[in-house]
C-alpha cells in the first residue's frame, strides 16, 4: 500500500526523523495561510499525488510570497499531473503540501527495505540525491552503500555511522545521523513497512540533517496490525482486490497470481489482449468471486469473460456459485467461457449445466483462451 | 524415490482444528498420507476427526515421532508455529499460510540459518510425492507417479502443469510449491539441487514469474550441474512493467527481473523455454524422449 508524501512526513515526524514544516492544504486559501505562518522568505507548494517524477511533470513549484503560493496553489489543485511514473493519463491533484523552503548544501539518497536475496532488512544510501536510485543502479552501482540489519540486533549506531562517513558526512553530522538513521529504522520496523525512501535527504546550510522529501509503502500482509493507524486506514479500505485494469478486451478472472498472469500470456498468444488481471485468491467465497466478477464486466472495454480455474483451496463449485449469482444478478449479456479444473470440478460444472445460463466450456487453459478471444471479436 | 517426502513421512498439521487446515487434514489423509497428529493451543487431549491433537509441538513430536508439520494457521500466528515446529526441531516444515507479513518472515529467516529444518513456503500449495505422501492444498487426484520433478512459485499454475503431463501419462518424483512471498524457506536454487541428487528424477520443470532473480540462479546452477532436461516457463510476459514487481527490491539483486531477461538466462543455461503455459507437458515430453535416445 502507497501513502502520500505529507502522511509519510507525519509518520517521520512521531518517529522523531527530521522533515522541513509544512501542512497539507485542498484549497488556494488555506495554501496562504499556511505560507503565513510559516513565515520564511520562501514555501514550496507540492502536488500530492501517488508517483514520483512530481517536479518535471510541473506539480512543485517555490513561491516568495504568500500570494505568489495562493496562486500556485490554485493552479496545481485540479491539475492533471503527467509524470513519468504516473498511468499516461496523469493524476488529478486534489491535496497539496506547503512547506518551508530550506538553503541546501548537499542533497544524499536514503531507504530502508526488505532485500529479499539476504531476507532481512537492508539501508541503502547514496550520495546521489535527487537522482532515482534505479539510475544510480544502472549507471554507477558502485555508488550505492548497502548495510544489512540483522533483526536480531537491530541498527546499531556504528552502521549509522560508518554510512554517514562513507557517504562523506563530516564527523559532526555523522553524529546526527544515528538518532536520524535510528528514527528511521524504527518508524519502518514499527509500521511494516516495505520501503521507506528519503530522495533527497539534504543537509543544510545550518548544518541540519531533513528528510527533504519522503515515501513509505507497507506490506499488505501487515495492515492488520495497523488499523488503527490513519493514513494506513484511509487507503486499505480495497486492498483484498487483486485486480489491475488492462487495456485490451478479454476479461479475466483466475485463481491464483501465477496462473492469472499465464492467462494473460495465453490470451495475447490466441491474438486477444487481457482487459485486466484478476486474481480471485486463495480462499475466495462465493460472495468475493461474485464481487470480482462485477469488477471486471463493469469495465466497458471487456467484449467476453475467460474465468480459468484451477481448483486448489478455491473449490469449483464455491466458484460455480459465485458466477452463477453474478451472471444473474448482473443480467449478464457477456459471453462467459468457463474452463474449470481440479477440487469438486464436477460439481461445479454441475452448478453451470444447472443454472440454464448460457456458459461456453473451455476444453483446456488453450482451447478457453481461444474461444474467448473469438468471441471477443478475434484480434484486435 | 522422491525428495523430501515419502512414505516414511509422518506429518502433525498445525492449525488443525481451523476450517481449512481440518478440510485438508483429512485430503491428505484421504491420499495416504500418514497424518500421526494435529497441534492447536488450548484443545489438547481431544481429537479432531479422529486425529489426536496436543496442546505444543514439542509434545506433539515426542509422543508421535513425526518428522514433518504442515501448517494451517491464520497469517497473525503463522510465523509463531513455524519458529515453534523449528524450535522442535522438525526436518520438514511446510507452510501454506498466505498473507504472513514480511518483517515476520525475516525473523523466521534468521532462525531457520543453522537449524536442521527446512521450510517450503509459505504462501505455497505444499510438496507432493505422488502415490507416496502429500502435504499441502494440491489436488491429489492430478497427480501420478512417475519421474519428472516439479518445482513451481505458483500453486494453481503448478497444478496446470502437472494436469498436462498426466495427461501425457508422465508421471512425477516430486512437486513443489515454493511459493509467491519476498522471503520464502526453499527457493528454485534449493529445489533443483534436490531435484539433480535424487537418481529418480530424470527431468525437471520450473515454473518461473516475473520479478526478483531466484529463477536466474537457479539457471546458473543448472548450466554448471544438471545433466537432466529442464523444462522452465516464466509467467507474466505481459504483465505491463512496474506494476507488480518489486520497486527498489529488484535493485540490490542487479537486474529488473522481467520474463524476457529470464528467458535469456534460462535459454542460455540450456533450458528448454516454453512460451505458452499451454506447451509444458508436450515440451517435456519431447525433451525427454530425446535424452532418452542420447
Amino acid at each position: 500500500m502507497k501513502i502520500h508524501e505529507y502522511q509519510a512526513k507525519e509518520i517521520f515526524r512521531r518517529f522523531g526523523v527530521p522533515t522541513p514544516r509544512g501542512e497539507m492544504v485542498t484549497t488556494a486559501e488555506d495554501a496562504r495561510k499556511v505560507a503565513q505562518k510559516l513565515g520564511v522568505p520562501v514555501v514550496v507548494v507540492k502536488a500530492q499525488i501517488h508517483a514520483g517524477g512530481r517536479g518535471k511533470g510541473g506539480g512543485v513549484k517555490l513561491a516568495r510570497s504568500a500570494d505568489e503560493a495562493a496562486k500556485l496553489a490554485s493552479k496545481i489543485l485540479g491539475m492533471n499531473l503527467i509524470t513519468p511514473q504516473t498511468c499516461p493519463g496523469g493524476r488529478i491533484v486534489r491535496r497539496l503540501l506547503v512547506e518551508e523552503g530550506l538553503d541546501i548544501k548537499h542533497e544524499l539518497y536514503l531507504s530502508v527495505l526488505v532485500d529479499r536475496a539476504v531476507e532481512a532488512p537492508v539501508v541503502l544510501g547514496s550520495a546521489a540525491g535527487g537522482m532515482e536510485i534505479e539510475e544510480v543502479a544502472r549507471e554507477n552501482p558502485a555508488a550505492i552503500l548497502s548495510e544489512t540489519i540483522g533483526p536480531a540486533v537491530g541498527l546499531q549506531p556504528y552502521i549509522a555511522r560508518k554510512l554517514a562517513f562513507s557517504l562523506g558526512l563530516t564527523a559532526e553530522l555523522a553524529q546526527a545521523a544515528v538518532p536520524f538513521l535510528q528514527s528511521l529504522y524504527r518508524a519502518f520496523i514499527e509500521t511494516d513497512a516495505s520501503l521507506a525512501e528519503i530522495n533527497p535527504l539534504v543537509v543544510t546550510d545550518d548544518g541540519r540533517l531533513i528528510a527533504l522529501d519522503a515515501k513509505m509503502n507497507f506490506d499488505d500482509n501487515a495492515l492488520y496490525r495497523h488499523n488503527e493507524e490513519d493514513p494506513l486506514e484511509v487507503e486499505a479500505s480495497n486492498y483484498k482486490l487483486n485486480y489491475i485494469k488492462l487495456d485490451g478486451t478479454v476479461g479475466c478472472m483466475v485463481n491464483g497470481a501465477g496462473l492469472a498472469m499465464a492467462t494473460m500470456d495465453i490470451i495475447k498468444l490466441a491474438g486477444g489482449a487481457p482487459a485486466n488481471f484478476l486474481d480471485v485468491g486463495g480462499g475466495a467465497s462465493a460472495d468475493q468471486v461474485k464481487n470480482a466478477f462485477k469488477i471486471l464486466t463493469s469495465d466497458k472495454e471487456v467484449r467476453s469473460v475467460f474465468i480459468n480455474i484451477f481448483g486448489g483451496i478455491l473449490r469449483c463449485d464455491v466458484l460455480a456459485t459465485g458466477v452463477v449469482a453474478a451472471a444473474r444478478e448482473l443480467q449478464l449479456k457477456l459471453p462467459v467461457v468457463v474452463r474449470m479444473e481440479g477440487t469438486n470440478v464436477e460439481q461445479g460444472r454441475q452448478i453451470l449445466r444447472d443454472s440454464g445460463l448460457n456458459f461456453t466450456i473451455g476444453e483446456n487453459m488453450k482451447d478457453g483462451a481461444e474461444k474467448a478471444v473469438r468471441l471477443a471479436g478475434g484480434a484486435r | 524415490m522422491s525428495v523430501l517426502v515419502n512414505e516414511m513421512t509422518r506429518v502433525i498439521v498445525q492449525g488443525v482444528t481451523g476450517r481449512e487446515g481440518g478440510f485438508h487434514a483429512s485430503q491428505m489423509i484421504a491420499y495416504g498420507t500418514k497424518v500421526v497428529a494435529g497441534v492447536t493451543p488450548g484443545k489438547g487431549g481431544t481429537l479432531h476427526n479422529d486425529v489426536p491433537v496436543f496442546n505444543t509441538v514439542a509434545e506433539t513430536v515426542r509422543a508421535t515421532q513425526a518428522n514433518a508439520a504442515a501448517i494451517f494457521v491464520p497469517p497473525p500466528f503463522a510465523a509463531d508455529a513455524m519458529l515453534e515446529a523449528i524450535d522442535a526441531g522438525l526436518p520438514l516444515v511446510v507452510c501454506i499460510t498466505e498473507g504472513v507479513p514480511t518483517l515476520d518472515m525475516v525473523r523466521v529467516a534468521a532462525a531457520l540459518r543453522g537449524s536442521r529444518t527446512r521450510l517450503i513456503g509459505p504462501n505455497c500449495p505444499g510438496i507432493i510425492s505422488p502415490g507416496k505422501c502429500k502435504i499441502g492444498i494440491m489436488p491429489g487426484q492430478i497427480h501420478r507417479e512417475g519421474h519428472v520433478g516439479v518445482v513451481s512459485r505458483s500453486g494453481t499454475l503448478t497444478y496446470e502443469a502437472v494436469g498436462q503431463l498426466t495427461h501425457l501419462g508422465i508421471g512425477q518424483s516430486t512437486c513443489i510449491g515454493i511459493g509467491g512471498d519476498p522471503i520464502i524457506g526453499t527457493s528454485f536454487l534449493d529445489a533443483m539441487r534436490l531435484f539433480n541428487d535424487d537418481p529418480d528424477t530424470h527431468a525437471i520443470v520450473m515454473i518461473g514469474e516475473i520479478g526478483g532473480n531466484a529463477e536466474q540462479q537457479a539457471a546458473e546452477f543448472i548450466r554448471g550441474h544438471v545433466r537432466k532436461p529442464v523444462v522452465g516457463f516464466i509467467a507474466g510476459q505481459t504483465a505491463p512493467p512496474g506494476r507488480r514487481m518489486g520497486h527498489a527490491g529488484a535493485i540490490i539483486s542487479g537486474g529488473s527481473g522481467t520474463a524476457k531477461e529470464k528467458y535469456e538466462v534460462m535459454a542460455a543455461a540450456g533450458i528448454h523455454c516454453v512460451q505458452s503455459p499451454a506447451d509444458i507437458g508436450q515440451t517435456l515430453a519431447a525433451a525427454l524422449s530425446k535424452s532418452v535416445a542420447r
